[in-house]
């Protein structure tokens, strides 16, 4: 990236480095998101329906997993990933795949410990309705995500903003290889290290334009879907 | 239903847009990893040389910038192909280890210490180590990297030198920072701090404010960089042949050349010093 | 919907309470109730608040287990109502359209998918939604609620219909016309078994009144003759307004 422009003159010429740094962002923030939904929604739908010994200690926990220290699980990731680690023969360690599974490591509490609230008071309101409809236990889990799901928009955006403000771990299992794992938040980082810093802080209204965009996208969804609200 | 296709179609765009970039790519071209200090990418060193080295070998080059210590580390577990560093004792151990087949020297700058304009230490045009016990004695403020980095290494020889033993709880005067130069710089700005840098990163760096280039050219400031092959007798999967065809291109008199022709401001940051092989 | 002429193989009618107790908690809430129910003209539950009318449908609807006795469904004792569906006084709408919520009510029964939408029609107009079909279940009045619960209900193709209070929450004009609905599905030959508080609605609605005071059933009997003749020391104090709970 030259060195003497600023953000916005990048944006407007169409930098093809800038371009494909805010590409690899949204993909792997968006990816992280993703992976962390499939797998965490359901899982906690499941824990909001179930009633078992120990069922407290869950919950306390996954809640207490959202503050989760980025570079601590970037760390252990990496070393998971290294090839003197378990699952070094993947060759996964300074490749954009690391750095969603760092991401969604970190996510996946965040939309697990939020959609368990939000399915467990919804499950309050439904649970004589599906007895007495007589409605199995897998249908109930996908009948509860699918009728919350404006709820669970505004947890999905809450694990985006995660993963789209995060640095700490993805520059530790990425490498911030140029061309490769640099993403828009490892940027701002190496180009405050090399003093550049309005470059830095013009990249970083970028995000926060990218963030917020994708939030109002977010609003928009909700507000149209609202009619199906009580 | 309506809202169920329309969400099944936007998490396949979705899908669509991310799978590609985060698969693990199969490498449809050749490609190492190499492990270097921060001063040869923060000083835009590799920026201009690595297409270079594309064009003249097919090969792409990974670059992760960790400084010294964390670079050698890496390579320690396998995760690089080549080390590129600036710390003599720490790439002899390295080699000792069996972790490198041969340290090869490539380039050499040299080091430098900057402080604020108004320089209250009065060490300009000092040598360094009277340089050092002038701001110890003083107690004026430095900043030290206290990374374990090449450049690191180096500030603690100098203080030794000096005669002054180190330590970092030595003094409020004396910030052990942690940190790449980079932000070590940027501390040193804000702060009016006494810095030792090395000059290509210096000589690159954005965020000078209002400090200075004080001290420079003695032969103790020396700064060797190095290349060393990641053994692959210790670590299988290293890629030891494009490893060496990267290592012998820089070291080659083409690769010597494009090294010297990189300039920053006109100023030529990194001096060829390639020997040959001894074999 | 199938019209039941004569019982179908797989009935849960007749449908026996036998010496059936419940509690919640500590609380006995039914005791020793020994009912039967059978199919024609609908059933209906009166009693004042507490008396156990809601708790013993949702016993009837096999939601909670006998503390003491037995509930026969059909010939099978123990097992379960197989083809019964229940109201309830609140029915939760789910957060979709009206057709959705009846098509969902077939989904659960295992109507296949291809018989769904042609059945949701006809539930719907059978109610008198059917020019609602596309609004937003949670948008509907709260008699549209009730009907919108009847069709999914309906959808079962259930031998026996439990209404919980059905009408207590609506105004005069939604009342009439859920009792017009009621008497159509009877007329049909569903069973019906409601609660009430309403008095009128029992003499309108029902063949035979069961009440119940304090978890035990006082006195059944044809309508007009418990709210005519009541035999009982406490229907008579019930019916003429000065039962202390």
């Amino acid at each position: 990236m030259p060195e003497q422009t600023s953000a916005l003159q990048l944006v407007l010429s169409g930098d093809p480095a800038l371009y494909a740094i805010v590409r690899l962002s949204l993909a792997v923030s968006f990816g992280a998101t993703l992976l962390a939904a499939l797998l965490g929604a359901p899982l906690g739908a499941l824990i909001a329906l179930s009633r078992f010994h120990g069922r407290h200690v869950i919950v306390v926990a996954l809640n207490a997993l959202m503050g989760l220290p980025p570079v601590v699980v970037g760390l252990t990731v990496y070393l998971l990933l290294s090839r003197s680690g378990p699952l070094g023969e993947f060759g996964l360690l300074f490749t954009p795949a690391a750095m969603v599974i760092t991401q969604t490591v970190l996510v996946l509490p965040i939309i697990a410990a939020l959609t368990r609230q939000t399915i467990e008071d919804l499950w309050l309101e439904y649970r004589d309705e599906f007895a007495a409809m007589g409605v199995g236990r897998l249908q109930r889990i996908r009948t509860l995500l699918w009728d919350a799901r404006f709820s669970l928009v505004t947890t999905l955006l809450a694990g985006f903003g995660r993963a789209a403000a995060e640095v700490g771990s993805i520059i530790i299992v990425g490498g911030n290889i140029e061309g490769f794992t640099r993403t828009m938040t490892t940027t701002i980082a190496l180009e405050t290290s090399k003093g550049n810093l309005p470059l830095a802080m013009g990249l970083g209204m970028l995000l926060l334009g990218i963030v917020l965009a994708v939030n109002i996208a977010a609003w928009a969804v909700k507000y149209f879907g609202a009619r199906f609200e009580q | 239903m309506n809202a169920r296709f329309k969400m099944r179609m936007l998490l396949l765009a979705v899908t669509a847009f991310c799978l590609p970039m985060a698969l693990p790519a199969a490498d449809s071209e050749p490609s190492i990893v190499v492990a270097s200090t921060t001063s040869t990418q923060d000083s835009g060193l590799f920026g201009y040389l690595l297409p270079i080295v594309r064009a003249r070998t097919g090969i792409v080059v990974k670059v992760i910038a960790q400084g010294t210590g964390q670079a050698l580390e890496t390579a320690r577990r396998g995760d690089a192909d080549v080390v590129f560093v600036h710390d003599p004792d720490a790439e002899a151990r390295f080699v000792a280890e069996g972790h490198g087949l041969e340290r090869r020297l490539v380039m050499y700058n040299d080091f430098v210490i900057v402080g604020p304009a108004a320089d209250p230490a009065a060490i300009r045009g000092m040598d360094p180590l009277r340089a050092l016990q002038a701001i110890r004695a003083g107690q004026h403020r430095f900043v030290s990297r206290g990374d374990g980095s090449g450049t690191h290494q180096a500030e603690l020889r100098l203080w030794k030198a000096a005669g002054v033993e180190v330590d970092p709880q030595m003094g409020k005067w004396y910030s052990s920072v942690g940190q790449g130069m980079g932000p070590a710089l940027n501390i040193a700005s804000a702060s009016d701090a006494y810095v030792l840098t090395d000059r290509a990163t210096w000589t690159s760096f954005r965020n000078k404010g209002d400090l200075k280039l004080l001290v420079e050219g003695d032969q103790r400031l020396n700064n060797q960089y190095s290349l060393i092959l990641v053994n692959p007798a210790k670590h299988p999967d290293t890629k030891a042949a494009l490893g060496q065809r990267f290592m012998d291109f820089l070291l080659s008199p083409e690769g010597q050349a494009e090294i010297a022709r990189y300039r920053v401001e006109g100023q030529q940051l990194f001096f060829p010093n390639a020997k040959p092989a001894s074999r | 919907m199938n019209a039941v002429a004569a019982p179908l193989p797989l009935s849960d009618l007749p449908l026996v309470f036998d010496q059936v107790a419940v509690r919640v908690g500590d609380t006995a809430i039914l005791r020793d109730v020994s009912l039967r129910f059978t199919s024609g003209a609908p059933t209906v539950l009166i009693g004042p608040n507490g008396s156990g009318k809601t708790t013993l449908l949702r016993a009837a609807m096999g939601l909670i287990p006998p503390a003491a006795g037995v509930i026969r469904w059909g010939e099978q004792s123990g097992a379960g109502p197989r083809c019964s569906a229940l109201v309830f006084q609140r029915p939760v709408m789910l957060r979709r359209s009206v057709a959705d919520n009846v098509s969902y009510a077939l989904m659960v029964a295992s109507v296949p998918r291809a018989q769904r939408k042609a059945r949701t029609q006809q539930l719907l107009d059978l109610v008198g939604l059917g020019s609602l079909a596309e609004r937003p279940a949670p948008r509907l009045s709260g008699g549209e609620r009730q009907r919108l619960a009847l069709a999914r209900a309906l959808a079962r193709d259930p031998a026996v219909l439990f209404l919980d209070e059905p009408t207590a929450s609506l105004d005069p004009a939604a009342t009439l016309a859920i009792e017009e609905l009621v008497r159509a599905i009877s007329a049909r030959g569903v069973k019906i078994v409601m609660t009430t508080h309403d008095l009128g609605e029992a003499s309108r609605l029902a063949g035979d009144v069961v009440l119940l005071h304090r978890g035990e059933v006082v006195e059944t009997g044809p309508v007009g003759q418990l709210l005519g003749t009541p035999r009982t020391e406490v229907a008579r104090r019930f019916i003429t307004g000065q039962l202390l709970l």
